[in-house]
């Protein structure tokens, strides 16, 4: 059970070979199983899920289910839901129980989704490792010793280590697809504002995006099918028209699918900065889609060596701004003793928050101050449209660019927490898509040295669908994505 | 003693009456209890999202149309980065850069004389919570509390550009606005509640200098007369430190109304890095054509326009003009009037309304949208003045009357069922005068002695045989023909 589909599960509930409330206490039984080794959920509450799983029995035997009606799935604990503890890895939200629920918590409840747990993340969403949380690190279920990536990797480590069947993530700089590339996952982060942003905790409001994380492209075609559509309380949501994201899916397989297709290869992404074994196994992919009737080309993204630079201008100044709120006043963590207001404010936030969540917000005020805002935030946008200059060029090329999505697979636990910019560049192969506001997706390529390596497929704007099958012809070619960390089959 | 010219720029902020917050759905409305007008977007919970109130956007569009502004088509939305307790998100959402209105004029009457004060820019904005020091209870004492009502409420912020030279000119800029404002119903006006505050930029110079002195910003002056107080004080006291030698710092300055003195809150060092910067949170705001049109085609005649009506049509001097205009309920119901009691008598009923109602409504400390008396009734009472039906002395007892006597009375029916219309007809009153005549001999040998004296008492005596009824102009005319 734990290894099928979510189309599977669906079929399984449908058709009663399980209950939601058996398929829930299976998974709530490996959580408690294996969450102390890996630390993935911050949240786990039994009796909530069982709850919202008999619901979606009821629903079931009503007959007016839905595809993930009954199906559990875990959230990235970024994502407000009504009664739970929501706390963005933070012990500044240490204390906070969201009063509402964020819109992609709504829809999975609307479609009758049952809320497995929430998941460990970095605090704020700001690392590439899941190490800044203030909930502890969250271990690879293929290494133990080593990263999830992140800042989803809490959502990742559940769904490799077949905790969830799958989870939700956001992707700022690449939140999602690191992460999956590091756990032999499916994730995808899609267009800019394709999933609505209410009740998402803000890190870099113009670059944060929800998306799936999962064990297939299909999977995650199903996911965005419920998150995905357009909300009146978020003005950067984009009303466009519903859509169905495996549409694609379902053409019949045949010895050579994407006949036509053609892929850029970007010459900055197969330069130096990525380990040679990870290289290898991205062009062995390469020659896997050519086998399946694509050509490459060659494309050329000439800013794409700035966007770590913009990123971390733009992301920082946002963030400096959009984390004023945790101030101690109205909810979330306020410092035990002050002398006066101002006190209180210093000691919340210097208490509250951890050392790269201060960092972020050092360098956003410095950015946005008067006298550098023209050098550093104004330059970072402008950088920010050459970056988009250059995939829209790329695109007059090609249908899907790839390219590798980390430069090196999982890395140890505290190996690059102490070095900042080692971990910034963790993120060098993702960072221009978001700053682009491009769907990207990574799928498992191989494995290196018993760790998994990730492949990452960019398209162009609202490309989802199409994207979504370019990993689907792969997935059904190659097993990368079947394979399951030891000890947890 | 050298000459000093004050030069004195206003930032006005106006709460726009829109039934909801500019970026939530909660109700404006003032007096709820403590935070119960705040939903999650007010008190700024983690993750949501502020979403533009259009009618906000209609409102600073019509203030642009109104003072000849430019509508800017496009717009941004900047955060004003700062913490305190009543900023719940630790920004205040405001436009910076890019202004929805960019420049604009408006005629301001002072004393007799008009001037035109430019405007640099309007922006919206949203209004902060307030932060309560008092009134919390014995349990509360030495604390704070926080209303997150007025948090999001929509403002427009009207600055000028450094046009006026006097406290008095100032103010009578504040008054021009205020009216203009409510005129074209984007504000109520209300100044104890805070929909309508002014911070004055104050500095002087030398008569004849063409650079700027060093401002000081009076903060929240929310009255007319403090503002004239603030900025007077402010005056003498930059003038005092000048000639003392001083010099004058850049500072914000509150206005203390009980010691009608300006003191300093903080000084350009401590000013703020507000580190502006366009909110990601909300699209550029974006206005086409079509809704500057619409928004021009829901305008009233404004009241420069109105003035202008008036002079013309009724012969009105435009200080009488002014008066009329001061609020657009004043000049529909001067206008309904006339309707009432005919074009002709236009400047009767501006003398009416300017005198004897606006000193009725003044005793009974009410507005013209409360009169008492409505333009109908107020119109059919001129009328029958005009006509010669009833003296204006007996016009001000039914004036009183009606004002008492509710909405149905009209003043033909008060002048019918009281007799009260003036005697103006000869034969009747010939007999009267030739009765009284017979019976106060002594009087008529008096005037006929060459008192004058005698002759006004006969005339009273006429007018108290009628109860006043009588139309005096005619009892003279027949009084002199009998005594001739």
């Amino acid at each position: 059970m734990i290894e099928f589909s979510l189309a599977e599960i669906a079929q399984a509930l449908a058709s009663r070979e399980i209950s939601s409330v058996e398929l829930t206490g299976l998974y709530l039984d490996r959580i408690a199983r294996h969450n102390p080794q890996l630390n993935a959920f911050i949240t786990v509450n039994a009796e909530r899920s069982l709850a919202q799983a008999r619901a979606a029995d009821d629903r079931l035997a009503r007959g007016d289910a839905q595809v993930l009606t009954g199906i559990p799935i875990a959230h990235k604990d970024i994502f407000c839901a009504r009664d739970w503890l929501t706390t963005c890895g933070s012990k500044m939200l240490g204390n906070f129980v969201s009063p509402y629920d964020a819109a992609v918590i709504s829809r999975f409840h609307e479609a009758g989704a049952v809320l497995l747990g929430k998941t460990n993340m970095d605090e704020f969403a700001m690392g590439s490792s899941t190490e800044t949380s203030f909930y502890g690190p969250t271990a690879n279920p293929w290494a133990l010793d080593r990263v999830p990536g992140g800042s989803s990797g809490g959502s990742a480590a559940a769904v490799a280590a077949r905790l969830a069947p799958a989870a939700t993530g956001t992707d700022t700089g690449g939140s999602i697809r690191q992460p999956a590339a590091l756990c032999n996952l499916s994730g995808m982060k899609p267009t800019y504002g394709v999933i609505s942003r209410y009740g998402m905790i803000a890190f870099a409001s113009s670059l944060d995006q929800a998306g799936p994380l999962a064990r297939s492209a299909a999977d995650c075609a199903l996911l965005l099918n419920c998150m995905a559509g357009f909300d009146e309380r978020d003005s950067t949501s984009l009303d466009r028209p519903r859509e169905d994201f495996s549409r694609e899916l379902t053409a019949a397989a045949s010895s050579r699918p994407l006949a036509g297709l053609r892929i850029g290869l970007p010459e900055q992404f197969f330069g130096d900065g990525c380990s040679p074994e990870v290289m290898q196994l991205v062009e062995a992919a390469i020659a896997e889609y050519r086998n399946l009737g694509a050509e490459t080309v060659a494309v050329s993204l000439p800013s794409m060596q700035l966007s770590v630079a913009a990123y971390y201008v733009i992301a920082p100044a946002e963030a400096s701004s959009n984390l004023a709120r945790f101030d101690g006043v109205r909810y979330g963590y306020r410092a035990p003793a002050y002398d006066d207001l101002t006190d209180m404010y210093c000691k919340s936030r210097a208490q509250g928050f951890g050392a790269e969540v201060k960092r972020r917000i050092l360098i956003g005020t410095y950015v946005l101050s008067h006298g550098y805002y023209d050098a550093y935030y104004l330059q970072a946008q402008r950088i920010r449209r050459l970056i988009a200059s250059d995939f829209a060029e790329a695109f007059r090329q090609c249908e899907v660019i790839i390219g590798p999505t980390s430069p090196s697979t999982a890395f140890r636990l505290g190996e690059k927490a102490a070095d900042p910019v080692q971990m910034y560049l963790s993120d060098i192969y993702t960072i221009a898509v978001n700053l682009a506001g491009l769907p990207g997706i990574s799928i498992p390529c191989g494995f290196a040295a018993g760790l998994p390596a990730g492949l990452q497929l960019i398209g162009n704007y609202f490309t989802e669908a199409r994207l979504l099958n370019v990993a689907h012809r792969y997935q059904q070619a190659t097993d990368w994505h079947l394979q399951c960390p030891a000890g947890h089959a | 003693m050298k000459q000093w010219e004050v030069v004195i720029g206003i930032e006005t902020h106006v709460q726009l009456s829109t039934r909801a917050k500019i970026f939530s759905g909660s109700s404006t409305a003032f007096g709820a209890a403590p935070n119960l007008q705040a939903n999650a977007v007010d008190i700024a919970l983690p993750g949501v999202l502020p979403v533009l109130n259009r009618r906000a956007v209609e409102c600073a569009i019509r203030f642009g149309l109104a003072v000849d502004g430019e509508i800017a088509a496009k717009s941004v939305f900047a955060r004003k980065n700062y913490f305190y307790p009543d900023l719940p998100k630790g920004y205040q959402i405001s436009q910076y850069e890019l202004p929805v209105v960019r420049g604009g004029r408006l005629p301001v009457q002072v004393g007799e004389r008009e001037k035109m004060i430019a405007l640099t820019r309007a922006h919206l904005e949203e209004d902060a919570g307030k932060s309560l020091h008092e009134g919390l209870g014995q349990a509360a004492q030495g604390r704070s509390g926080i209303d997150l009502n007025r948090a999001g409420t929509p403002l427009l912020e009207i600055v000028t550009e450094p046009d006026m030279r006097s406290a008095a000119e100032a103010v009578a800029y504040a008054r021009a606005l205020h009216a203009l404002v409510r005129w074209i119903g984007i504000c109520d006006g209300n100044m104890q509640e805070g929909s309508f505050r002014c911070d004055a930029n104050v500095s002087i110079r030398p008569a004849g200098e063409t650079l700027f002195g060093t401002r000081r910003e009076i903060k929240n002056l929310n009255s007319f007369r403090f503002l004239q107080q603030a900025i007077d004080y402010e005056v003498r006291w930059q003038i005092a430190t000048i000639e003392d030698g001083g010099s004058i710092e850049q500072a914000t300055v509150l206005f203390d109304a009980d010691s009608g003195e300006t003191r300093a809150m903080r000084s350009k060092e401590d000013a703020h890095d507000y580190r502006y910067f366009p909110d990601p949170d909300l699209l550029p705001l974006v206005i086409d054509r079509q809704w500057v049109a619409q928004a021009r085609a829901e305008l009233p005649e404004l009241p420069a326009a109105r003035r202008e009506r008036l002079m013309a049509d009724s012969g009105l001097s435009a200080y009488d003009a002014s008066i009329l205009t001061a609020s657009l309920d004043l000049a529909n119901y001067y206008e309904a009037t006339v309707t009432a009691a005919g074009k002709e008598n236009a400047k009767i009923c501006a003398n009416w309304v300017m005198v004897d109602l606006a000193a009725r409504l003044h005793r009974e400390d009410r507005d013209i949208g409360e009169s008492p008396i409505s333009a109908a009734q107020l119109g059919g009472l001129i009328a029958r003045i005009a006509d010669g039906t009833i003296s204006t002395s007996m016009a001000r007892k039914v004036f009183d009357e009606l004002c008492s006597g509710g909405q149905a009375s009209s003043a033909d029916a008060i002048i019918a069922s009281q007799g009260l219309q003036q005697i103006s007809d000869s034969g009747a009153l010939t007999a009267l005068i030739d009765e009284l005549l017979a019976a106060n001999p002594g009087m008529v040998a008096e005037f006929r002695s060459g008192r004058e004296k005698a002759f006004n008492a006969l005339v009273g005596q006429v007018m108290k045989a009628t109860r006043g009824q009588a139309n005096p102009q005619r009892v003279s005319e027949l009084l002199r023909q009998k005594l001739a």
